[in-house]
């Protein structure tokens, strides 16, 4: 069951990764090329997955999408590790005192608000493009680390081995960098895998919306809007960028939660 | 005796009776269109949603646009003009009231016009009026319109939704609240979602069929399929999604439309940005250019090429588009003399509608095809025409141009594509000054050839005017030669 789980969302992120991958180096069409009179085809042997209105190829499309997806969504939750962290990290150090007080209240603002409608209104204001979605997919996922960080970090400094390191005399950034940070990796890990995949949705949100990565670089998100008025004939269009999403979120879903089991020291003991 | 049980039975049948009236010939339409208009004073504002929903149906002119694009008589019954061509004397139709109760007379004629081209007049179109010198009440029923010169486009520019006849009295409102003296009132106004309006009783011309008609907007193309395949709204003026349109053809539901416009769509140009000041950069990009891909691709067939800024249905269009026919190779030739035979990056602003969207990232791989590398950014329309069209920051854009006969636009330097040629300016002077057919007739062709060959724009297409309505729905526009919904003579078929 426990690899069951593990195995298809290793399989199922390993083919948008690779595909991904593939991309750069080759893909079956041109998609910089549009040829109107090659326009909605339904999957055929040529077009391996048809093509859109503007007889592009959509095979090509969802390799070089997947690219977008992932570049975009690891971007952003990079932006979220790198700041969230350090913020918890701090936050557990100086436990109750004032600096503790507003990191963590400011999170929670942050954390209130719901996410895409401020992503939306972020791209909005700066202007839409991959850039700004990033940063506001970014943003939010700031609190989610910190909070996971804080609240982890401050069991560990209970334990004894911390104790033994300040005693030793080590400074509480010290100890939060060697001793507490290696410690709540994997759970970090975890969550950072379960953010990548809210992070793609976000990415086809705010493309679907048209404040994400703009033409004519393709994205998932754009694909499904393009789609929207031709879907009473030409289902294809929505169908397969829609699965490719599904294919991808719940791949990293299935891989976190594998990841879960095989890196929490408490779930693994429960099971020996 | 009182016989009350009686009374209630007649009462009730007549009741029954007047509901199977109006079951048997439906009064009321629903119309949907896609913008909504920012507020209802056409005098005063450039958005052509304001015609949509206003001529001809709550505010007339002294002249007005008939469906094929002719000039017919409007509030003006007649018009004499002086022999010199520079005094039309009109006499107006008596007993025209305005919804407010007050009377239209030769007073409120001369307050409209004057109030257009006055020095403070926001009027968008205040070209329209520039060669009025004087407007003198004669009595109540003429009024006599001098002008500088003779303008054979008169009464063609008093028929302009923007020349519509206003009354002082209720000006003050006129953009919440308008009062006009057409065939239908204003009623009501729900922002973001409707504007209703209900038979004027007190009309001076033929009484509408229609008793009420509500105008809805839609703007997202998805909801306008869904809103009418639901059968929610009777009639789509300008549907925004030519790809659903065969699937309407199919349905004996309902009737598809398809007609002109005078809405040219091009690529503007930004003629003062480097490099698109150099003619050869803008003949580049006009070869580069598949126009009927572009129709193909972005409006899925519906569209007629254009090589200038001219509507093909008018009797005086020349075909320019050989002119700029696709040819690639030329393209890079041209760049190549201008000294760019790397290319360069441009911006591609684009408004929402679907021609310009998709028409944009069509446009953009063919200009990428030899060398033109364009930043697209999607903009909303406020954003539009903050950017592009006040603010002039852009290379190109994409956008139709619905106005009539607008081809004046390009004797305005500080039009937003910025085209400044002083021979084409005192053409357009000259062309207003002339009354001959013949000689005016030349003049347009000669203007439209100027404007192909300095490749001023891209001319794309003319924007097809599509219509889907309820296969029931007599009278309907066909064609859109002014941007209008026109109820007057809509009807249902029994």
């Amino acid at each position: 069951m426990r690899s069951g789980s593990f195995i298809s969302g290793v399989l199922l992120s390993a083919l948008v990764v690779i595909a991904a991958g593939i991309s750069f180096l080759w893909v079956p069409f041109d998609i910089t090329q549009l040829s109107i009179p090659d326009k909605l085809q339904t999957p055929n042997e040529v077009h391996w997955l048809g093509t859109d209105h503007f007889g592009r190829d959509i095979l090509s499309m969802i390799m070089i999408g997947a690219r977008t997806s992932l570049a975009v969504a690891l971007l952003a939750v990079g932006i979220g590790f790198f700041i969230g962290v350090p913020l918890g990290l701090v936050a557990a150090t100086k436990k109750n005192s004032i600096i503790d007080e507003i990191i963590m209240r400011t999170n929670d603002l942050i954390f209130a608000f719901p996410s895409l409608v401020i992503a939306i209104l972020i791209t909005a204001l700066f202007g839409a493009g991959a850039m700004n979605a990033i940063i506001a997919i970014g943003i939010f996922n700031i609190p989610v680390f910190a909070r996971v960080s804080r609240g982890a970090a401050l069991s560990l400094w209970q334990k004894e081995f911390i104790l033994a390191a300040r005693v030793s005399g080590k400074s509480d950034l010290r100890i939060s960098a060697e001793h507490i940070f290696p410690n709540i990796a994997n759970l970090l890990i975890v969550q950072g895998t379960i953010q990548f995949s809210l992070g793609i949705l976000a990415e086809a949100g705010l493309s679907y919306v048209g404040l994400g990565t703009q033409p004519p670089i393709p994205s998932w998100g754009r694909m499904l809007a393009d789609a929207q008025t031709m879907v009473s004939f030409a289902p294809h269009l929505a169908i397969i960028p829609g699965t490719a999403i599904i294919i991808t979120v719940l791949g990293l879903n299935l891989l976190g939660d594998g990841l879960r089991d095989l890196l929490d020291p408490r779930v693994r003991k429960s099971r020996e | 005796m009182f016989q009350p049980k009686k009374i209630f039975t007649a009462a009730t049948f007549a009741v029954f009776a007047s509901a199977g009236v109006s079951l048997s010939a439906q009064s009321d339409i629903t119309v949907a269109m896609q913008l909504e208009p920012p507020h209802l004073d056409p005098t005063s504002a450039a958005a052509g949603a304001i015609d949509s929903v206003l001529y001809s149906n709550v505010f007339e002119g002294l002249t007005r646009f008939a469906s094929d694009g002719s000039i017919i008589a409007g509030l003006a019954e007649s018009w004499d003009i002086s022999s010199d061509g520079t005094v039309y004397t009109f006499k107006l139709r008596s007993g025209v009231k305005f919804h407010d109760g007050t009377s239209m007379d030769a007073n409120d004629v001369k307050f409209s016009l004057d109030r257009a081209r006055a020095e403070d007049s926001t009027n968008a179109q205040k070209a329209l009026f520039s060669g009025i010198t004087d407007v003198a009440v004669v009595n109540d029923t003429t009024v006599k319109v001098s002008l500088d010169k003779p303008n054979g486009s008169f009464l063609f520019n008093m028929a302009w939704g923007d020349a519509v006849i206003v009354a002082p009295e209720s000006i003050e409102g006129i953009k919440n609240k308008p009062v006009g003296t057409g065939a239908f009132t204003f009623q009501n106004w729900v922002q973001g979602d409707r504007i209703e309006l209900s038979r004027n009783p007190d009309y001076w011309g033929n009484q509408p069929a229609l008793e009420k008609a509500t105008f809805k907007f839609i703007s997202d193309p998805t909801a306008a399929f869904a809103a009418v395949m639901a059968q929610d709204v009777d009639v789509f003026t300008g549907f925004p999604a030519p790809e659903n349109l065969p699937q309407f053809e199919a349905d004996p539901r309902f009737q598809v439309l398809e007609g002109s416009t005078e809405g040219e769509t091009i690529l503007s140009t930004n003629n003062k940005m480097p490099p698109l000041d150099n003619v050869k950069v803008r003949k580049a990009i006009a070869h580069a250019i598949d126009r009927q891909a572009i129709i193909d691709g972005a409006m899925f067939g519906y569209g007629t090429p254009i090589g200038t800024h001219f509507a093909p249905h008018n009797p005086d269009y020349v075909d320019l588009t050989g002119n700029s026919n696709y040819d690639p190779e030329l393209s890079k030739k041209l760049l190549a003399e201008a000294g760019l035979s790397e290319g360069f990056k441009t911006t591609l602003k684009l408004p929402p509608p679907s021609y310009a969207r998709r028409g944009g990232e069509i446009i953009a791989s063919q200009l990428r095809a030899v060398g033109i590398e364009t930043e697209i950014s999607n903009l909303e329309w406020a954003q539009w025409l903050e950017q592009v069209f006040r603010g002039k920051d852009y290379g190109l854009t994409i956008v139709s141009h619905t106005e009539p006969m607008d081809i004046g636009i390009y004797a305005r330097p500080d039009y937003y594509f910025q085209y400044d040629n002083p021979e084409f300016q005192s053409l357009m002077t000259e062309l207003t000054g002339t009354t001959d057919p013949a000689e005016r007739s030349s003049m347009l062709k000669k203007a439209q050839r100027i404007i192909s060959d300095d490749y001023v724009n891209g001319y794309l297409f003319e924007l097809a005017f599509t219509t889907v309505a309820n296969a029931k729905v007599r009278g309907l526009w066909k064609n859109a030669p002014t941007q209008a919904t026109d109820l007057t003579g809509v009807s249902w078929a029994d």
